[in-house]
């Protein structure tokens, strides 16, 4: 019988690459599946998600600006990184989802082969949807997607950490900047991601990470005036979260809006292309003289 | 030096007669206070070290205390359109452009497009040579013209070139005029230079009839020390300055709260004293609507409503605008705002 006291976590908020209390001052228990103590977790309030924003806006122009080649580089270095931290994401995964640790460690595993399937994405999704466009006159007509800007993300509720993985790391690919609010129930493997991307070569600001109540940190985000756009996917699940509502929200400002499914979708299917990437894209055309 | 500040008095004392009697009441008052009759090197130095001195630690909490009031919903919406009227809204950078200054004009003009009920900046601050550019983009709008002078920002150069560049801004049309001290000399211990300079740009404000009102910035960054900041306060008010202001902008640290504090303490103390009221303007550094608050509870708390408009209380300042703007946005739809919202500046 070891005397040892339990070492009890209370884990911050990851907003401008830095570890923050939120502003409020609150937290909040997280337990395992079968209600067994965690951690404390931060509660993350408006003010913390406008700060979020703040941050993301500001790194978002260097990240875009990297190369493509650099992104990639930059985003397998995580993943070489969450292989590093495989046990601990295990063990989260485990206990917040309540399930089998041979489950957990095949969601890892499909959690980092995500992420590298996406960092692969990074110089190639130009050449999958961009176009030179053929047109009626002497002149090269070219269509490149390019980073929409700010992506506010509301991650799965269940998959903490393959759902999480599979919806922020295509938002990345292109270089837009994203403001992630967290599995509400299950914010232990996004807390660790956090301190993985805080130890990578990932610029600060570039993911913002919110623990607490999707219902609460949602609806300002979602009628924010500098998010460029929100995926709804986290809606499912989460308690008093209205998705039509946030999608109305966000016309205001004429975001991009991702709709949720009607459940939770299976993550462990490697996805059939670039949709998501997609998705938070602006195409851009130029013009140019033939012949010169 | 000295002989060329006498020559400037006693012309303006022989040109004007309104100037030269209104230079004899700041004279009166000052010798009045110091208590001498001499306005020299000895008896301003008796006089400022005679100041008590400053509790740095003190001042610095007291501002840090101050900091920490929360002032929300309808004392909030009161203090954004107050700041906005308190803005002198500044472009001070060598690559000025007339198109610049009318793009500033247009902003002062319109603060916000989509809100008619927003107030206008009180000032538009420009250097002296494009004050004719701000002249033409904002007349009707009572939106007033500053220019920096004497040498901006260094403020390195002889008092002749001074007095021009400060006439050319007056004749030019300037309302206020924002000038350097001569922080070498004040370092030095040389008051009754720093002193005679202001007063000898007092009267090129006043001259020929002229109403520009004297701004004195003290550059406090330079000054060193918070007793420093507080004697050459006193100095400024001494010598006839209409405000005095904390910095230029170009140098760090520009504007922090306890150092407007202690002028704060210094205005209200001199009018206790003499009955004049000295308006204070902190400039640089302030961006944000969040720090400008923490200014108007600080005048708040020192001087009371008496300061509380912008004839006494001006930030100087460029990008804050946009943020109170994004505030006062904030407070009137519900939700947040961006800069893609707002005119640039």
């Amino acid at each position: 019988m070891s005397a040892r006291l339990d070492v009890r976590k209370t884990y911050k908020l990851f907003i401008g690459g830095k570890f923050p209390r939120s502003e409020s001052g609150r937290t909040y228990k997280v337990t395992s599946d079968d209600g067994a103590f965690l951690a404390n977790a931060a509660l993350a309030s408006r003010k913390d998600a406008r700060e979020a924003v703040v941050a993301a806006r500001k790194a978002q122009p260097g990240w875009a600006g990297a190369t493509a080649y650099n992104r990639g580089q930059v985003l397998y270095r995580v993943a070489e990184l969450l292989e590093g931290r495989r046990s601990q994401f295990v063990e989260e995964v485990a206990a917040g989802e309540g399930i089998k640790t041979k489950a957990a460690e095949a969601a890892v595993d499909a959690a980092i082969d995500r992420w590298v399937w996406y960092a692969g994405w990074t110089d190639k999704v130009a050449q999958v949807a961009g176009a030179a466009n053929p047109v009626a006159g002497p002149y090269f007509n070219l269509s490149v997607p390019e980073p929409t800007g700010v992506v506010v993300v509301l991650a799965p509720q269940s998959s903490s950490l393959l759902g999480l993985v599979s919806v922020l790391a295509p938002v990345l690919v292109t270089g837009n900047t994203a403001v992630v609010v967290s599995s509400e129930k299950r914010p232990l493997p996004a807390i660790t991601l956090s301190e993985v991307l805080a130890t990578s070569d990932v610029p600060g600001g570039v993911v913002n990470i919110l623990t607490g109540r999707t219902a609460e940190l949602a609806p300002p985000l979602a009628s924010h005036m500098d998010v460029n756009a929100i995926d709804l996917t986290g809606t499912v699940g989460a308690e008093g979260v209205a998705w039509g509502e946030l999608e109305a929200e966000a016309a205001g400002s004429v975001k991009r809006v991702v709709r949720p499914r009607d459940s939770e979708p299976d993550w462990s299917q490697i996805p059939d292309g670039p949709r998501r990437i997609l998705a938070f894209t602006e195409t851009k055309t130029v013009w140019h003289p033939k012949g010169m | 030096m000295t002989a060329s500040v006498s020559s400037a008095t006693s012309d303006a004392r022989t040109g004007a007669d309104g100037s030269s009697s209104d230079t004899e009441k700041v004279l009166a008052r000052a010798r009045d206070v110091v208590g001498a009759t001499e306005l020299d090197d000895t008896n301003l130095a008796r006089y400022l070290h005679g100041l008590p001195g400053v509790d740095k630690v003190g001042a610095d909490g007291r501002a840090a205390m101050l900091g920490t009031r929360s002032i929300k919903t309808t004392a909030k919406q009161w203090a954004l359109d107050t700041i906005v009227s308190m803005i002198d809204l500044t472009t001070l950078e060598g690559a000025d452009t007339p198109g610049k200054v009318r793009t500033l004009a247009a902003k002062a003009r319109t603060p916000d497009p989509s809100d008619p009920s927003c107030p206008r900046p009180a000032a538009v601050c420009v250097y002296g040579d494009l004050v004719h550019v701000a002249k033409d983009a904002l007349a009707g709008t009572g939106v007033k013209i500053a220019a920096v002078a004497t040498a901006f920002p260094s403020g390195r150069a002889s008092l002749d070139v001074r007095l021009a560049d400060t006439r050319e801004a007056v004749a030019q049309g300037a309302d206020e005029i924002d000038m350097v001290i001569d922080r070498g000399a004040f370092l030095a211990g040389q008051y009754s230079k720093v002193f005679e300079d202001i007063v000898a740009v007092r009267e090129a404000c006043r001259a020929d009839g002229a109403q520009a009102h004297l701004k004195v910035i003290l550059e406090t960054g330079e000054l060193a020390t918070y007793d420093n900041v507080r004697r050459a306060s006193w100095l400024a008010m001494l010598a006839g300055a209409d405000f005095i202001k904390t910095s230029t902008g170009k140098v760090q640290p520009a504007a922090t709260l306890p150092v407007t504090i202690l002028m704060l303490e210094a205005v209200r103390d001199f009018r206790e004293l003499t009955g004049t009221q000295v308006g204070v303007k902190p400039a640089g550094g302030i961006s944000s609507s969040k720090d400008a608050i923490k200014y108007l509870v600080a005048v708040n708390e020192t001087l009371g409503e008496d300061w509380l408009n912008p004839d006494w209380f001006r930030f100087g300042a460029s990008s804050l605008l946009n943020d109170v703007l994004m505030q006062r946005s904030k407070m009137r739809t519900g939700h947040y705002w961006g800069p893609d919202y707002v005119t640039v500046s």
